[in-house]
């Protein structure tokens, strides 16, 4: 499996860190279904078999974060983006 | 037929032409008491043990594909019950009991074999911890041995005991653990269960739950609707797929596990090894293959295959352990899909959705657990309640804060 990073162009999986689903967003502490929001956020995953959005780190390359689409029934890499806006744009 | 040596002989005069199938592919019926929904090792057994154990014997095993064609023909073939946590312990051992039993239970030679399970230590601290789970194990009535390097060097002179960063300091050994043939135990449990009347479908996927009043009281499936007043679903590695058909999210991501086999050497690992200071583990096959694996590859898949990278790590975990295995050619390589819990423990309980039970979340461990996973599964759909030794494995615990994190292998060990 090969990733197309950004910065670095087409490179070994074995330079990422899998972070997992990128649909996972921190929720807020202070709402009042706090406790629910994060045993969902923690523990619950769609898990889907077909395209999954999905965080990996560039560890033994530009240490950026990314957000790839991968189809998780062939590995075959569909999109990678960064994960939010760029800094400075 | 019963399976004897009378018979192996009355059959072999006649030129082996009187053996029937083993078990009845059947199709299916419009209604049972009960379905399991996966013809792997843990639906069937299950089914066994519902004819057997609660005298339920008007159930159907749907199974997608041919039974045994997912994990329970894809793993390693490891038995044991060398666990530390009390959730863990007590099942895992009654699973051992049943394993010791099994062939005579089911008349089907599963070719248990008790060689041994052995952990390797590399450190004083990792010894203390094999001491406190020795200690834990024999509370649960395992057998647990602690072997210092010079009995291991008797046993396993292969190993290397020179290597100055990963040093062997002594192992903990479990003589009852083994292995089992794992497509034997299928076939025994299909076999068994086919006796007492349940109905093995085959090519027969769900596609829909049917709900009534509020729960579910059977599914759609490619060869037509079939009904159940209670559904089991013992489907490890698509257990997320199957849970959402009844619009259930699950702690649980699927991720790909390899395993690899070499080709024939002469006898040279008694028993199964396993590497404390990566994860490597080895056994060696009746054939002479040296049978091994190691981590998961670290993301979702359901692609039962993997990447070279894995197979680089457990190859050097390997060479860690053996360095003469260097010139051993890998024969085979596959993959499994995994159902990776949050907490690296497994799930029977009920679902919050009426008349669905949910078995899965095996992790690394669902073969060595098929005996006691089909015990429980049965008890809980029999009965409607948790049978004791595996209360722990319940699918709220990760709501509770009650998880089993018996060496913190679930998805993403990092993130837990």
């Amino acid at each position: 499996m090969r990733i197309e990073c950004p910065f670095c162009g087409e490179r070994d999986a074995s330079e990422f860190v899998y972070r997992g689903d990128a649909a996972i967003k921190r929720p807020d502490p202070s709402a009042s279904e706090a406790a629910e929001n994060f045993f969902a956020a923690v523990y619950l995953r769609e898990n889907p078999a077909g395209p999954h959005d999905e965080l990996w780190y560039h560890a033994f390359g530009c240490r950026m974060w990314l957000r790839v689409r991968r189809n998780t029934l062939t590995h075959e890499i569909l999109a990678v983006n960064y994960p939010g806006p760029v800094a400075g744009s | 037929m019963r399976y004897s040596i009378f018979n192996l002989v009355r059959q072999g005069l006649r030129g082996h032409r009187g053996w029937g199938p083993a078990w009845r592919d059947a199709t299916p019926k419009n209604c049972y008491d009960i379905i399991v929904i996966g013809g792997g090792g843990h639906g069937l057994a299950t089914a066994y043990y519902l004819a057997k154990v609660h005298g339920v014997a008007n159930v159907a095993v749907l199974e997608k594909g041919w039974i045994g064609s997912g994990n329970a023909g894809r793993n390693t073939t490891i038995i044991r019950s060398n666990y530390l946590l009390p959730g863990n312990g007590p099942f895992y051992e009654w699973s051992m009991k049943l394993w010791e039993g099994l062939e005579q239970e089911l008349n089907y030679n599963a070719m248990v074999s008790q060689r041994g399970v052995l952990n390797l230590c590399h450190s004083d601290a990792q010894r203390d911890a094999f001491v406190r789970r020795g200690n834990a194990m024999s509370l649960y009535g395992a057998d647990a041995e602690l072997l210092d390097t010079a009995a291991l060097r008797r046993m396993l002179p292969v190993l290397d005991y020179d290597n100055a960063r990963f040093p062997i300091h002594g192992g903990l050994l479990q003589r009852r653990g083994g292995t089992a043939r794992h497509d034997a135990v299928v076939w025994g449990y299909a076999r068994a269960a086919s006796n007492l009347g349940v109905d093995i479908v085959q090519n027969c996927e769900v596609t829909h739950f049917i709900r009534e009043a509020g729960r579910i009281v059977g599914v759609e499936t490619t060869r037509g609707p079939i009904r159940a007043s209670r559904i089991g679903m013992a489907v490890a590695g698509n257990s997320s797929r199957v849970a959402k058909l009844a619009g259930l999210t699950l702690p649980i991501e699927t991720h790909v596990l390899q395993a690899f086999v070499s080709e024939a050497v002469k006898p040279l690992i008694p028993g199964v090894v396993t590497f404390g200071a990566g994860h490597f583990y080895v056994s060696q096959s009746d054939k002479g293959g040296l049978v091994f694996g190691g981590d998961l590859d670290g993301y979702n898949s359901y692609a039962q295959r993997g990447n070279l990278p894995t197979v680089e790590d457990v190859c050097e975990g390997a060479m860690a352990l053996m360095p003469s295995l260097g010139r051993v050619r890998v024969l085979r390589s596959w993959g499994g899909v995994m159902d990776m819990s949050m907490d690296g423990s497994p799930i029977i309980d009920r679902t919050p959705v009426h008349g669905l039970y949910l078995n899965g979340g095996w992790c690394y461990g669902g073969f060595k657990a098929t005996p006691a996973s089909g015990w429980c599964f049965a008890h809980l759909l029999a009965r409607d309640e948790s049978h004791g030794v595996a209360r722990a494995y319940r699918l709220d615990r990760f709501a509770t804060g009650h998880l089993i994190d018996e060496k913190g292998t679930g998805a993403q060990p990092n993130l837990q």
